[in-house]
């Protein structure tokens, strides 16, 4: 599997660390609520298909990155910055070689 | 200043070494800057830390991902976004950073003595280079004066091409004798010198 980093370009997945699901929103640390708690460590969709998720870009640049992959087929279809402000740092792409 | 020792010193063996009955093909050497300094910017002060370094070294990074230039005395190439890694011939960058990289720039972190830097030149320079790393070194791809960042066996390396067939490979000082030792094996079969 090949992950398409914004920053290095296409990489082996070897390289990358998985962080989690992407769906998760954290309540409030402060928050009382522990059906949301409960939502937060354990609900999981599981689904059959696309799937966002949190990586880590560990053996290179280091960057958190989300992407969108398909669990049936591995096919990866978007990863991104999970910090807006690396936008400027998307300039390379596997398509953009010539 | 301390005088630093290679950590390659006991398997640094000056010579020629394994199959080169028809022709050397690989050139190992150990660059030893006098410092390495990594800066990091905070987000939206990218140019600004740009300048910084044009400032310090004299040279104009092109802008991109991996982006990165040498003149052969100093060196600098980017290795994840708003961070760069700086290398020069002689001692002092980290202070001459400190004056010029203001805390609302970004960091100057002075890794003179944490990292090795390995010189792998010749024509089968990439071809080795191939067998460690999973990246792709053609020219078009990796051009002269870009860095990379990358691993090997979990070892972190930080490749900044300096010549079409040249590549300076930064390592973590740590495991830079075994890194060496295996860059060696895998030159022996096309010959290699070590200088």
């Amino acid at each position: 599997m090949l992950i398409t980093c914004p920053y290095c370009g296409p990489r082996d997945v070897i390289e990358f660390t998985y962080q989690g699901d992407g769906n998760r929103e954290r309540p409030d640390p402060a928050s009382q609520n522990f059906e949301a708690w409960n939502a937060y460590v354990y609900d999981r969709l599981n689904p059959a298909g696309d799937h966002n998720e949190i990586w880590q870009h560990s053996g290179g640049c280091r960057t958190h990155l989300r992407v969108v992959r398909n669990t049936l087929t591995h096919e990866i279809s978007s990863v991104a910055f999970v910090r807006g402000d690396h936008a400027s740092g998307a300039r390379r792409k596997a398509e953009d070689r010539s | 200043m301390v005088e630093r020792q290679s950590p390659l010193e006991p398997e640094l063996h000056i010579g020629s070494h394994g199959n080169f009955e028809h022709g050397i093909e690989i050139l190992l050497t150990e660059t030893r800057p006098g410092s390495i300094v990594q800066l990091a910017a905070w987000p939206g002060e990218e140019k600004n830390l740009m300048t910084a370094i044009r400032t310090v070294t004299g040279l104009a990074l092109p802008d991109g991902a991996g982006g990165g230039l040498s003149d052969g005395v100093k060196s600098v190439f980017g290795f994840a976004p708003g961070k760069f890694t700086v290398a020069d011939d002689a001692e002092g960058l980290a202070a001459a950073f400190a004056e010029a990289v203001t805390p609302a720039i970004g960091t100057v972190t002075d890794l003179s003595h944490g990292r090795t830097v390995i010189r792998i030149a010749g024509p089968k320079a990439e071809w080795v280079l191939a067998k460690f790393f999973a990246i792709d070194f053609a020219l078009t791809a990796f051009p002269v004066g870009a860095g990379r960042s990358t691993a090997h066996h979990d070892v972190f390396a930080q490749i900044q091409r300096t010549g079409a067939d040249q590549f300076d490979i930064y390592v973590f000082r740590s495991f830079a004798r075994s890194f060496w030792k295996a860059l060696c094996h895998a030159s022996e079969e096309v010959g290699y010198e070590v200088q």
